[in-house]
């Protein structure tokens, strides 16, 4: 049997423009055509050369770290943009659900959005006409048919969307991280239908953060890094595995001055970065159930008795999320620096973070006076990749919402 | 079925895929329809009032001073002229909106985009179908009995008009998605045109014949007269119309061939 899907050497590349505006004003186009010199443009790969194929039920997983391509692979599969060169020759009916309730409307009803959402994601109307009952039965929303879904609660809206995905009927599905979002028992309800497609000899690719879900649900993985198919096998823990020692991690969790860094008689940078309980620095992504510390190391010419010496932590979408400095505990409990040579550490709270790369920047100042590392400009910085599960509760194998995961106790009366 | 991937290539009116998505045209449609007139109490009624009240307000302000240079009654002059600049002007304020306005489900799914700016074109036609009754309503109350070859006049008419709304919305809806200006000018460019229209005063209120067929390029022009056909002869003038044809069919094929061309980056810069 012929593959179902055959990817030969896809290829996508994006144009940044350093103005990084992805759409322009009638203006600037104007401008443009009488400009001598083009504006500044570097192409970007967002896949290169990508080639697998799938064979008819197959389950494959695609999985990757934000940015190596998975969701321009997922969106050249749906056809919502074409690749740049290549081709994917695709055998059987293909539906793709990069998200549910694709086109819902607040204003329409129920039963309204069954129907629109139903013909948007390819279904015909005679089709969704004789699952109708069905969809509704699955969704649970029967009393609220005659309503607008703005009035629905947000549960039982995303309960509507994945009961009307859950009866397309297609050969090939192509699947997103639909089950990032939802309760634990939507999510269960997801996997336990993706499980029934996949043994019914529909091919699957799913993309996903999830390790679990792609270890229980797929026989075959594909491990993209930086646009390229890193790993591509049958061996699914293999690729998981070697995805998640991954030693290639952003910018790495450590940063070593090489004597061309910025001095200040007050505070000269030596090194800076994550440590683990032992000291040692860390390699590649880290569990963040562990213990970890930051390390500054520097020197020290000349004491002020105003140097505040720190780091600053942000998320992944460059969100500030704290400063802390060496002076924080107050009077009598702050680290004594000294002339020469000074190693600062100090613990990574526990239980704050939630699963995703974070950036740390060295920070120093004269308090009030100067700064000598400003934060967000260009300061010794490392990049700290936290795996693992998110939480202690067996409702979360995943990323959670927000941009820290914190553990807060609960009681009850 | 087999179906290929692969960069767009030669361009293509790709007429299967849209016979494969005829569904969402309706639905996309419906959709819109739907939206427009929830929550408004008079509804569909709405679809009626507009052009009858701008029929009214046309007729108290110019029906005096048109009287002598419009063969027909004004109020039905003018209501014919605002039903067809209707078509018009809300398909193409529509269309020009429609791929920015739904971006939200460009980015996450596939089917010819095409569908959409149609589907707003679509929604104009209904308002159109919904004022239709008053019409024929007016022609009783003045006693105008429509010509022998009406039901060709209108066709044409229409017809004219609507591949003038879908060639130029395509291309307004297309080129809106690059250049977001394109959403301020839009809303200008159709009250503007409306002055260079023969809407509300026949096209032969202007004498200089130059400056007649200068005119005849807005597809409107010639639209106008062969709606308008339908009741009175001396409303087309044939060289007008041809103008306005040739316009209409070279707006339709370069709107429709712009949207084709560049609508596979529309997902990556919406």
């Amino acid at each position: 049997m012929p593959p179902a899907v055959e990817a030969r050497g896809v290829t996508k590349t994006y144009r940044l423009s350093h103005e990084q505006q992805s759409y322009l004003s009638f203006r600037e186009a104007l401008t443009g055509l009488f400009r001598r010199r083009p504006a500044e443009v570097e192409e970007f790969f967002a896949l290169r050369d990508v080639s697998f194929s799938v064979e008819p039920g197959d389950a494959v997983g695609i999985i990757g770290k934000n940015g190596a391509g998975k969701s321009t692979l997922l969106k050249i599969l749906s056809r919502i943009t074409p690749p740049t060169a290549g081709s994917i020759t695709v055998r059987g009916r293909i539906a793709s659900l990069l998200e549910v309730g694709t086109g819902f409307h607040g204003e329409l009803t129920g039963r309204e959005n069954i129907f629109l959402n139903g013909s948007i994601l390819g279904m015909q109307r005679r089709e969704i006409r004789a699952q109708f009952d069905a969809i509704v039965d699955f969704s649970g929303a029967e009393r609220f048919l005659d309503t607008p879904l703005k009035h629905f609660s947000s549960g039982m809206q995303l309960r509507l969307a994945f009961a009307v995905a859950a009866f397309l009927d297609p050969e090939i599905l192509v699947i997103d991280e639909v089950l990032a979002v939802g309760d634990a028992e939507f999510q269960r309800k997801c996997m336990g239908k993706m499980e029934t497609v996949s043994r019914s000899g529909r091919t699957i690719l799913f993309v996903s953060h999830n390790m679990t879900a792609v270890q229980s649900l797929c026989r075959k993985c594909v491990f993209l890094e930086r646009g390229a198919v890193k790993l591509f096998s049958n061996d699914v823990a293999h690729v998981i595995n070697s995805y998640l020692t991954d030693a290639e991690s952003s910018t790495g969790p450590w940063w070593q001055g090489d004597g061309s860094e910025r001095t200040s008689p007050y505070f000269t940078a030596r090194a800076f970065g994550v440590v683990d309980a032992g000291g040692r620095p860390l390699s590649g992504a880290i569990d963040r159930r562990g213990e970890y510390w930051v390390e500054i190391q520097g020197e020290i010419a000349e004491l002020h008795p105003a140097l505040t010496v720190g780091y600053a932590l942000y998320a992944e979408d460059g969100t500030l999320l704290y400063w802390s400095y060496q002076t924080d505990g107050g009077a009598g409990r702050e680290p004594a620096l000294r002339k020469g040579k000074n190693v600062l550490r100090s613990r990574l709270p526990d239980h704050l973070l939630n699963e995703g790369t974070y950036r740390l920047e060295l920070i120093a100042g004269l308090h009030f006076i100067e700064w000598l590392f400003e934060p967000n400009t260009d300061v010794p910085r490392v990049h700290l990749e936290l795996r693992g599960v998110p939480s202690d509760s067996p409702y979360w194998l995943e990323r959670r919402p927000g941009l820290m995961a914190p553990r807060i106790d609960w009681t009850a009366e | 079925m087999i179906s290929e991937i692969r960069p767009p290539s030669r361009f293509s009116l790709g007429l299967d895929d849209l016979w494969n998505y005829r569904e969402l045209f309706y639905f996309f449609a419906w959709r819109d329809v739907k939206l427009k007139y929830k929550h408004t109490s008079l509804g569909i009624a709405w679809a009626v009032l507009q052009p009858l009240l701008l029929m009214l307000a046309f007729t108290l302000f110019f029906g005096g001073r048109m009287r002598e240079e419009t063969d027909l009654p004004y109020p039905v002059f003018a209501f014919t002229g605002l039903l067809l600049w209707g078509v018009f002007a809300a398909g193409l304020a529509g269309a020009g909106n429609s791929m920015v306005s739904n971006a939200h489900i460009i980015r996450k799914i596939y089917f010819p985009r095409l569908i959409i700016p149609v589907s707003s074109v679509i929604v104009a036609l209904f308002d159109f179908l919904m004022a239709l009754p008053l019409l024929a309503v007016l022609l009783l109350w003045y006693g105008l009995v429509p010509r022998a070859a009406a039901p060709a006049y209108f066709a044409s008419g229409l017809l004219l008009a609507t591949a003038a709304t879908l060639g130029l919305g395509c291309w307004m809806g297309a080129l809106s998605v690059k250049y977001r200006d394109f959403r301020y000018v839009l809303p200008f460019v159709v009250q503007l045109l409306l002055f260079v229209t023969p809407v509300i005063y026949p096209a032969t209120y202007v004498k200089a014949r130059w400056v007649q067929l200068l005119l005849a390029l807005n597809p409107m022009t010639g639209a106008m007269g062969l709606f308008r056909g339908m009741l009175s002869a001396a409303a087309v003038d044939w060289r007008v119309t041809a103008i306005s044809a040739a316009s209409a069919g070279v707006l339709f094929a370069v709107g429709v061939w712009y949207f084709r061309r560049t609508e596979a980056y529309f997902a990556d810069l919406a």
